[in-house]
């Protein structure tokens, strides 16, 4: 098992990065009871690690048995039937989904199946609860209509169904949604939490662990406590026992990333452009976001770049980021993006130079 | 269905006004509300206003004084946005519902029923346009036995021919008084403690959103326990200290780039909301006194540009950056024109 999952807290109090939510969760669940709740915060902070332990301190250990259900909806929208192939993890207690895998079909989700969930109250033995819980992952990626189907079904249902929310940034979902749940602010760890945890493995690993070497894997990290864990578990593949100044590998996309910017600075000419294009659809055939490509690329440039052409570069990668979203295809924007650096910095070397 | 244990009842929902009369704070709208209950005959109506200032409450309430609990099922249709709501459901489900006949009425004991029906749209604006166009004719023709309400938050969605056949009332935000009294009312039901720093700053996060105010006001009660201070508000509500919004101000005064960068990402990694960002940042360049007018303008120019963006669901670092940068460029009076285009 990997060291992420490992050693994934597995209740609330044994939490160690973000121990004062978790405390505040178990009061809020004391009562055998809790509002709606929006977990939000940046990839890597502990939101499904709370979710987990949250759930488990409410429903003990019958929550971790989940079974994966693969299930085709079929749904009547008028004139036509429509299938959605949904996946679904499901304890006896809690369904957690991922409403927006179905793409534009979103809204049907929300509003035939949450609702078909929502009114079927839970087969408790015990009869202690009177609700359900559903776990919807990435609501910010929901659509607009989807968002506006779950305000009312929220209210509606709330007797016997209560929602977790969960996703990386709150701007992205309506005021309407937010202001009904309980808002939960998951902060990124510190490099010193980071750390803590880092020496928390390796104890329980029997690994010896340098300071200075902690130190250097938390301020690669980024501040997201999983890719620390994974970083830290391919350095032990690499080289053990570690050393004070052993390197961290930078991940093989970001180093091509930067080979991009390289390539960029050195030279700007159509040719170029046609090189970088075809290295562009190697990291998009890989599957790397392409938002995440144009920050890293924007980061990699800006390292390279004089201090008043930061402003305008940083603008126009906003820019195409934004067309990204209203757009099909990402290439197209990547390039355009890639090309008026290329205008930009020749200006400038030109004006500069002459 | 097992009864309900008390708490798991949203405070919202515990505390919804139950008759017109405790509406509170719209004045105009329970005037012509009590007007019907006497008389049994209202016009269509449309309401309209921001979030949280009771339009479901209104119309639920009147709905339920009007026929009371045995012939609410049948006289009243309850639709919003969570049912589908398309133009074929108008077409079959909204028409037959208008079209049934009703008997004379009569008071049935407290209850004056009336000899309509009424058909309750809520979240009317996001309705399709087809949808609306085909409730037209609809409205007309069973105005005899059918009364719709409307219920929206932007009335410039509602299309214009359905807006001139109803009465429309504006639901204002309410006034920090009248939300105190009413948070005080709940604080003495539920047994909380709650000092006047408190309240106003529950009034200032809320701004005029009741029910923001009452989920805030539940969340930090059941977080922290009975006796609330506004720093547990604060961080129940999801509002960005200040001192983080004006260190990002200020990297962006002295016009270093390297430190506006650090600050972003330092917020993004902090979890905080752009868009409150925006709104806070928007605040503060308002009312700045050492900023120009010019600067203001260019600057809150960019401010809205970057909400757009972030509605169409553009990044969040990149936009937020964008907007350092132009503060930045704003401040020191660089061109707005880039020099290298």
């Amino acid at each position: 098992m990997l060291w992420v999952d490992k050693y994934r807290p597995k209740t609330l109090d044994k939490v160690i990065v973000h121990e004062d939510i978790a405390q505040n969760l178990k009061k809020l669940v004391s009562e055998q009871d809790f509002p709606h709740l929006l977990f939000y915060g940046p990839p890597g902070s502990g939101k499904k690690t709370l979710i987990m332990g949250l759930l488990k301190q409410m429903f003990g250990p019958g929550a971790d048995k989940v079974k994966i259900e693969n299930k085709v909806w079929k749904i009547d929208a008028g004139s036509r039937t429509i299938d959605i192939e949904l996946t679904t993890l499901s304890s006896s207690y809690h369904v957690e989904l991922n409403p927006s895998d179905a793409g534009f079909q979103d809204r049907y989700i929300v509003q035939e199946i949450i609702k078909e969930m929502a009114k079927s109250r839970p087969i408790d033995t015990k009869g202690k609860k009177g609700f359900k819980v559903l776990v919807l992952n990435e609501v910010d990626k929901l659509s607009r209509e989807a968002q506006h189907s779950l305000r009312r079904t929220m209210e509606k249902y709330s007797a016997s169904c209560r929602l977790i929310l969960c996703c990386n940034s709150s701007s992205k979902v309506t005021e309407a949604v937010r202001s009904r749940c309980l808002n939960v602010r998951v902060n990124a760890p510190t490099e010193e939490q980071i750390i803590k945890v880092l020496e928390f493995v390796g104890k329980k690993e029997g690994l010896q662990l340098p300071a200075n070497f902690a130190a250097h894997i938390a301020a690669h990290s980024n501040r997201s406590l999983r890719r620390a864990l994974l970083s830290f578990e391919t350095c032990r593949v690499q080289q053990y026992p570690f050393s004070e100044n052993q390197t961290v590998a930078p991940m093989d996309w970001e180093q091509y990333v930067s080979e991009i910017a390289t390539d960029i600075v050195q030279e700007q000419s159509p040719k170029r452009l046609y090189l970088v294009r075809g290295k562009l659809y190697e990291l998009l055939v890989h599957c790397i976001p392409p938002e995440i490509i144009l920050k890293k690329l924007l980061s990699e440039l800006l390292k390279k770049l004089d201090a008043d052409l930061k402003h305008e570069v940083t603008h126009w990668a906003a820019y195409y980021e934004h067309r990204m979203r209203l757009g099909q295809k990402a290439i197209f924007h990547l390039e355009a993006f890639v090309a008026k650096f290329m205008s930009i910095y020749k200006g400038f070397l030109i004006a500069a130079f002459g | 269905m097992a009864p309900l244990v008390q708490s798991s009842q949203p405070w919202v929902e515990k505390y919804r006004p139950r008759q017109v009369k405790d509406v509170a704070h719209q004045d105009e709208v329970v005037r012509v509300l009590t007007n019907t209950l006497e008389t049994s005959n209202c016009p269509h109506m449309l309401f309209y206003g921001p979030p949280g200032t009771g339009k479901t409450t209104t119309a639920l309430a009147i709905a339920h004084q009007l026929f009371g609990p045995e012939l609410y099922k049948s006289r009243v249709l309850e639709l919003n946005a969570s049912d589908d709501r398309g133009i074929n459901v108008v077409r079959t489900k909204i028409k037959d519902f208008a079209a049934v006949a009703v008997g004379s009425g009569g008071r049935q004991g407290i209850y004056p029923c009336p000899p309509f029906k009424i058909i309750i749209l809520d979240e009317a604006d996001s309705m399709t346009e087809d949808a609306q166009n085909a409730l037209r004719r609809t409205m007309e023709t069973h105005s005899k036995v059918t009364r719709f309400f409307f219920i929206c938050n932007y009335i410039s969605r509602i299309i214009e021919p359905l807006a001139s056949r109803c009465a429309k009332f504006r639901f204002k935000p309410l006034s920090e008084e009248i939300m105190s009294s009413r948070i005080i009312h709940i604080c003495k039901e539920e047994g909380l403690n709650l000092d006047p720093e408190a309240l106003s700053t529950l009034g200032s996060i809320s701004q005029g959103d009741l029910r923001r105010a009452i989920t805030y006001l539940q969340g930090a009660a059941r977080l922290f326990g009975s006796s609330i201070s506004s720093k547990d508000l604060l961080s129940v509500s999801g509002v960005v200290p200040p001192d983080v919004v004006k260190a990002l101000l200020l990297a962006c005064k002295i016009g270093d780039f390297e430190k506006a960068n650090k600050e972003v990402s330092n917020f993004i990694a902090e979890g905080y909301p752009v868009s409150q960002m925006l709104s806070q940042l928007f605040d503060i360049i308002v009312e700045a006194e050492d900023i120009t007018d010019e600067q203001k303008a260019r600057i809150c120019k960019k401010l809205a540009e970057t909400d757009k963006c972030l509605v169409d669901g553009a990044d969040e670092y990149l936009q937020l950056m964008d907007v350092a940068c132009t503060t930045t460029r704003a401040l020191s009076n660089m061109s707005e024109e880039f020099c290298y285009e």
